[in-house]
């Protein structure tokens, strides 16, 4: 599960400070654009997908960059994580709670059968369906009926008007709610899909780019075989005939491969090879900042830490007693971003400029006078702990951090490992730990709200410190009832600096992308999730 | 000769159930939920974290899961991993892989050290016999992901002879280069035993005895030392396949061979529990019939044993 290997931190890392500024843009697409050899098929790394390929099953990298390329949803998103329609011709609000979505006529799944509304709605009722225990069942939470109590087979807030139409009925405001529908949570499904969902997640039939080469074009744990759609009629267009998605057992593995022209294109250098791949790819290395963000947090039951004065005090002065600038160069070499906020620099609304953001610098003297100032309320005693499964590659990472507080603040601290990611999100899910943990969040989608509402809100799913702020809730609630995009941006930005000033987690950096592409290819550009934009790569 | 075997095969029967009930305990004890990390970072709602513990039956007492998988596993079904595949599916594509890397390595192994140990132990205190033995020594001290990466690095990337990798259907060819390392891992120890145990057989009576007989050399040496020698080494050898045939799984990772090291890694790392014991009662089946195999070469070799 690469998704698990990411957020358990084995590996994407990437970008640097250097790329900022052309973070969305891509690597090599600039100037002379070469054409390539329609009929040539790309090979990517990948890993062997951890559930049948089912749109609303699949939540960890490596089914989701087989499923994008198989399925068209409603839009899709650039380069630069700007929605695009893709299947859909218009998606009308009437507020943030309504909305009326057209698609265009004539689109085809490869199988010959017309994408219409119906596949929308059954697909998406099926995914929501508590008996369906489907992993992305949560992105139809907003919609009206949805429940965990009890199994609802058709939600009410789905209504299909005719072929080309059907409307959504949100049983709360949600004004991003057309943003989220490029995730693959809402691809349609063809109607032969539910004969027998199983032997249809062996053996997906899409209306995307690509389709499989194949019914033996999946080799479980060895690769997957996809071809030119070519009745695909959307804006992701397949310049190439086809990708070949390798699965690696171990990162290094690729990246030998690439070494030796073998692969086309990678999104992960392994941890052994970050000091040493932009010297031996050149200008072929990409590195720049993904949609990912690394936190610890420390749950407000912890004594001293409460939603209280002294608990703020002592978050800002561990905030501000971590050289975050220097452990990203030293132990990541470069490919980690200092963070600068709570969300991530690829999603549009993201700022450097928030106030309060400077509680996120290296300021050793204010870090022990607030430390002082909360000793003066409630004397501070014990060991801060950091705690981090042992089989993410984050020691590194947390002992510098635990280094940078002890030689600030003067107090005892340390790292506290344990054996594996289940064990950890074990205890923190239950609430049985009782120290600071490491945390990160992948966006689903490339909006602010995702990396502020399943996280921080009231009770929240993924709210694992118990963060609750009725000031907060109030931006946030502000922010997505409105359909006005500048006026919600600057809602999350004022419940931002809310977070700023509490710290229910301490941000520390976004993990960015690092990958790298061979001789052979052209116009390798990374999307906004990180994975490479395949339909764009051409190939002699 | 026959009863011996068939009471080894019914000693198979206690040792697999043992096993797998210990393993899957095991896996069943590793703390934490595999189902939570199949969320990653985020928190699943507890109502949808319920309904899929069901599914898997996660949500009964051990033994009942225990039960269950074996009852399956009786009537042929090794039961699915998360992504839908049969687990008897992975087992039937993985093992004839390994079993082919398994074969290359100890084949080129059991050349090697017979023939190289059999000059050394003929010439002992001599060139050739010191310069191999200090070869040995380092090939003894070198770790395998050392000699794996360097052999990857220069012969797959740097002068382009292999691939760097191995691709899907993991042809002969292909495998020849992680072959070749896993069998130069190896070669240490088998050499090191066929020369010492050449050169003790060199001083048996029997030995002289032939020479005195004035049989030529080149029949005293094949026939009388070598065969007599053969022992120590072949039980050696015997085991390096057993141990090759559950998975070099360092190896396995570095070539990307789709072997059964990666997919058991991959089960455990996911807490897969029938994966990871279906896996192990075939090794389990492996070890045991390479070993009965072994020992009945034994009375191939040495006419003084004998089974009964």
């Amino acid at each position: 599960m690469k998704f698990t290997r990411i957020t358990a931190g084995v590996a994407v890392v990437a970008a640097s400070a250097l790329v900022l500024t052309g973070c969305a843009g891509g690597s090599a697409a600039s100037s002379s654009a070469p054409v390539g050899n329609p009929a040539a098929i790309i090979t990517t790394n990948g890993s062997e997908p951890q559930n049948p390929l089912i749109p609303t099953n699949t939540n960890e990298t490596g089914g989701g960059k087989i499923i994008d390329n198989l399925f068209a949803g409603l839009i899709y998103y650039d380069a630069t994580g700007k929605p695009v329609n893709d299947v859909a011709e218009s998606i009308t609000a009437e507020d943030a709670a309504h909305y009326t979505i057209k698609i265009k006529p004539g689109l085809k799944f490869t199988n010959g059968e017309e994408v219409t509304s119906k596949n929308f709605v059954d697909a998406w009722n099926y995914g929501a369906a508590l008996d369906n225990a489907q992993l992305n069942s949560y992105f139809f939470e907003d919609i009206e009926g949805f429940s965990y109590d009890k199994n609802v087979a058709k939600l009410p807030g789905l209504v299909i008007v005719d072929d080309q139409t059907f409307t959504v009925t949100l049983s709360h405001d949600a004004s991003d709610f057309p943003l989220r529908l490029g995730y693959s949570a809402f691809y349609p499904l063809p109607s032969v899909a539910f004969d027998d969902l199983k032997a249809f997640g062996q053996n997906p039939i899409g209306n995307g780019p690509y389709k499989l080469a194949s019914d033996t074009a999946w080799q479980h744990d060895v690769q997957i075989d996809l071809v030119k759609n070519d009745d695909y009629t959307g804006g992701r267009q397949a310049k190439n005939g086809g990708v070949t998605i390798k699965f690696y057992q171990d990162e290094n593995a690729a990246y030998s491969d690439l070494l030796a022209n073998n692969v086309d294109v990678i999104d992960n250098i392994p941890a052994t090879s970050l000091s040493s791949f932009e010297s031996d790819l050149g200008d072929r290395a990409v590195n720049q900042p993904a949609a990912i963000f690394q936190s610890f947090t420390i749950p407000a039951r912890l004594a001293h830490f409460g939603n209280d004065e002294e608990g703020k005090l002592r978050r800002q002065a561990l905030s501000l007693s971590i050289n975050r600038e220097q452990i990203t160069d030293v132990i990541f070499n470069g490919t980690r971003t200092p963070a600068s906020d709570f969300t991530s620099p690829v999603i549009d609304g993201w700022s450097d400029s928030l106030a309060g953001a400077d509680v996120l610098g290296y300021d050793a003297d204010k870090a022990k006078d607030l430390w002082a100032q909360a000793d003066a309320i409630s004397p501070w005693s014990g060991t801060f702990k950091i705690a981090y499964n042992s089989d993410g590659g984050h020691k590194e990472w947390v002992d510098a951090v635990i280094n940078s507080i002890k030689n600030t603040l003067g107090i005892d601290a340390e790292g506290d490992a344990f054996a594996t990611f289940a064990d950890i999100r074990t205890k923190i899910t239950d609430r049985t730990i009782d120290e600071a943990f490491r945390t990160g969040w992948q966006a689903d989608y490339p909006g602010l709200y995702n990396f502020l509402g399943p996280l921080y809100a009231t009770n929240a799913g993924s709210n694992d410190g118990d963060y609750s702020s009725a000031e907060f809730d109030a931006a946030l609630k502000s922010g997505i009832s409105t359909t006005d995009t500048a006026a919600a941006t600057a809602d999350f930005q004022k419940a931002q600096e809310i977070l700023l000033t509490d710290l229910p987690a301490i941000p520390l950096w976004y993990s960015n992308v690092t990958g790298g592409f061979s001789e052979n290819v052209q116009n390798v550009q990374f999307g906004w999730n990180s994975v490479p934009l395949y339909y764009e790569i051409t190939k002699q | 000769m026959i009863r011996y075997i068939l009471r080894r095969l019914l000693q198979v029967i206690p040792v697999l159930l043992g096993t797998t009930f210990l393993i899957y305990y095991m896996v069943f004890a590793m703390p934490g939920d595999p189902l939570l990390t199949l969320f990653g970072d985020k928190t699943p709602n507890p109502a949808l974290l319920e309904q899929l513990r069901a599914q898997y039956h996660l949500d009964q007492p051990f033994i009942v899961q225990y039960l269950l998988y074996l009852g399956g596993a009786l009537r042929g079904d090794f039961g699915t991993s998360y992504s839908g595949q049969a687990v008897s599916e992975i087992l039937a594509r993985t093992f004839p892989v390994t079993l082919r890397l398994a074969v290359i390595a100890v084949v080129l192994e059991l050349v090697l050290a017979v023939v190289i140990g059999l000059v050394s132990g003929l010439r002992k205190g001599k060139f050739f016999d010191n310069i191999n033995l200090i070869i040995s020594l380092v090939l003894l001290s070198v770790p395998i992901f050392v000699l794996a990466f360097l052999a990857q690095y220069f012969i797959g990337i740097k002068l382009g002879w292999a691939r760097p990798t191995v691709s899907g259907s993991a042809p002969w060819s292909e495998l020849l280069l992680p072959g070749i390392v896993l069998a130069l891992s190896l070669y240490a120890t088998s050499m090191r035993l066929t020369r010492a145990s050449v050169i003790t057989t060199m001083n048996q009576d029997f030995v002289r005895t032939a020479y005195s007989k004035g049989l030529p050399r080149r029949r005293v040496i094949p026939v009388h030392v070598l065969r007599n020698s053969l022992i120590p080494t072949i039980t050696n050898v015997g085991t390096d396949f057993g141990v090759l045939m559950v998975g070099a799984t360092v190896t396995e990772g570095i070539f990307n061979v789709p072997g059964v090291g990666n997919a058991v890694f991959q089960a455990i790392r996911h807490s897969q529990g029938p994966t990871v014991v279906s896996f192990v009662t075939v090794m389990v089946l492996i070890y045991v019939f390479v070993n009965l195999g072994v020992d009945l070469l034994y009375a191939l070799l040495d006419p003084r044993i004998r089974y009964e």
